[in-house]
């Protein structure tokens, strides 16, 4: 039988093609039926809330910007913690590459609130307007950005964080020079902040057909 | 993409490693311990590095030997600091680390032992990074197999033992092998580990250990000289890596001599340039003036091997790196802490400066 395979590997593999088989077979009997016309997307799209597709965006942005500022202090704070035993002097220098990993997560909480403030309640008996459903997707795509660009800012910065607290440690001038680098990866954040606002700047309060 | 996990279990151990590093002596602390005329001098000298806290409290006059067991302890202590710290996945490569002790004292202990010596004294002389629990029991030594099946079965080294069981008794020729043999299988083992764990550790640990076996292989060889060790044993002690396998080795395993040695070593670059200058009698100090012996110049050559690996952050390398430093900042000292007691300062300058 599958006598290279460990077992974990073979019931992996007994999965993935159980899945793959499935969809095949759905596939080719919507399409030989003739009802090739139900696979379909852009309907769906448009039956799902708008309300879903803000508040996802709103998460992503709070959500992946948090992780990104955490990681980068944990990647950063560990370094500085290491060479700060021998060298007391980095300690307090070095809590500035913390403190430009924090930055990361104000951006996400402030965008998230200003996103939020669009959210009101619809009291229209018609439906959401299109109006609406721009709103919904600009806040979802919105909120992707600023939390993507975030989280790998907030890993960059941590990164090179750790990289200034070594370097710190071992001679002084160092510090600086680095501490340049630093500020071109924080950079990165704010390009997400920015692009947040520009996607979701025409975006108006949900309001619903009139 | 190391860098984003390699900080959650090793960063503080990392940032740790690098303040030894830093304690390391330089070059001009050097030139003020060789200046020294006494060994209470040098020990005033001493009070400005990490080896202080360990010497104050030594009474003069102060022998080599105490010296070196209390750098030696300077040394075990900040490794173990290191150890204590340590969780999976980095504790395994500090294991593995001692694993190199463990077989030197496993094999001191055997000829100790045979030779009827206290157990008590053995124990002291055993180096205190490669004590395992069971190691006191290796003092019942009859042969391999007893103990191997009493004793090291247990240990971390019980499977470097698969290719010595065969050795009947325990004389004086068989001890070496058996130390040899355990050192090739430990060595392949910790190559493999290594490749597994990722790069950059992979590849720059591969540096140094593939050095490692290099001069294994040549100072097997150069011993073996004018011994009853046949070609074929000689050949099989060799460790299955490094710049020489296989090729300049099966040529090694054939030679007789020094200038054929060097005939081959010559044949590779790096170590070409090790040779310019080494005389046929090669051992420290012995061919007259400042000139480096063969072994000296492995270990410069180690040295930088060893501080290029401080270039790179988020890897395991740098905990063997400064290990190895150390070890040789200790040698350099009780060198020159010998040249002072004996009064013999024109070879006072044959230590390999670090930094």
């Amino acid at each position: 039988m599958g006598g290279a395979y460990s077992y974990s590997s073979y019931s992996r593999n007994l999965l993935g093609a159980t899945v793959a088989s499935v969809a095949v077979w759905a596939g080719l009997y919507l399409l030989l039926t003739g009802r090739g016309e139900r696979f379909n997307v852009g309907g769906y799209l448009l039956r799902l809330s708008p309300y879903m597709w803000a508040l996802y965006g709103i998460s992503f942005c709070i959500g992946l910007s948090v992780v990104g500022a955490a990681w980068g202090i944990f990647i950063a704070g560990s370094s500085i913690l290491g060479g700060a035993v021998r060298t007391p002097r980095i300690a307090t220098k070095n809590l500035i590459s913390i403190i430009f990993c924090e930055v990361v997560a104000i951006y996400g909480v402030i965008m998230a609130i200003v996103f939020s403030a669009k959210i009101q309640a619809v009291n229209s008996t018609m439906g959401f307007s299109r109006s609406d459903y721009y709103t919904g997707f600009s806040l979802f795509w919105g909120g992707l950005a600023v939390g993507l660009s975030n989280l790998i800012c907030g890993l960059a910065v941590g990164i090179t964080g750790s990289n200034a607290a070594v370097a710190d440690a071992h001679d002084q001038q160092l510090f600086v020079k680095i501490l340049v680098i630093e500020i071109f990866g924080s950079v990165i954040g704010l390009f997400g902040l920015i692009v947040g606002l520009l996607v979701t700047g025409k975006a108006e309060d949900f309001a619903g057909i009139i | 993409m190391n860098e984003i996990y390699f900080n959650a279990d090793a960063g503080y151990l990392e940032g740790i490693v690098r303040g030894y590093r830093d304690g390391l002596i330089t070059a001009p602390q050097y030139l003020n311990l060789t200046q020294c005329e006494t060994m209470d001098d040098l020990k005033l000298q001493l009070a400005t590095t990490d080896y202080a806290s360990f010497l104050q409290n030594e009474p003069s006059p102060m022998s080599t030997s105490t010296l070196s067991a209390r750098c030696t302890d300077a040394l075990v202590a900040e490794f173990q600091y290191l150890q204590q710290n340590a969780a999976e996945p980095i504790s395994k490569f500090l294991d593995y680390i001692t694993y190199g002790y463990m077989i030197d004292n496993v094999v001191l202990l055997i000829t100790g032992t045979l030779h009827e010596r206290d157990t008590h004294d053995l124990l002291e002389k055993c180096h205190p990074l490669g004590f395992f629990d069971t190691m006191p029991a290796l003092c019942v030594a009859t042969t391999v197999q007893d103990l191997y099946s009493t004793v090291l079965v247990d240990s971390p080294l019980a499977g470097y033992f698969r290719e010595c069981l065969s050795a009947e008794d325990l004389n004086e020729l068989n001890i070496e092998i058996i130390r040899n043999t355990l050192h090739k299988a430990y060595l392949e083992d910790f190559y493999a580990y290594c490749q597994n764990l990722g790069e950059p550790t992979a590849s720059i640990m591969a540096d140094i250990i593939r050095l490692e076996a290099d001069r294994r292989t040549v100072n097997i060889t150069i011993n073996s000289f004018g011994t009853e060790l046949s070609k074929d044993d000689r050949a099989k002690l060799y460790p299955r890596l490094g710049n020489m396998y296989p090729e300049a080795q099966t040529r090694l395993a054939r030679v007789d001599d020094m200038d054929q040695v060097k005939a081959i070593l010559e044949q590779y670059g790096e170590y070409k340039a090790m040779l310019l200058g080494v005389s046929l009698n090669s051992t420290s100090g012995s061919s007259g003036g400042n000139e480096l012996s063969l072994e000296d110049r492995f270990f410069s050559k180690e040295v930088q091997l060893n501080k290029d690996s401080f270039e790179q952050q988020f890897h395991y390398g740098v905990f063997y790196s400064w290990l190895r430093l150390k070890e040789q900042e200790i040698r350099n000292i009780v060198w020159i802490a010998e040249c002072i007691s004996q009064q013999q300062k024109d070879k006072i300058n044959n230590y390999t400066s670090i930094y």
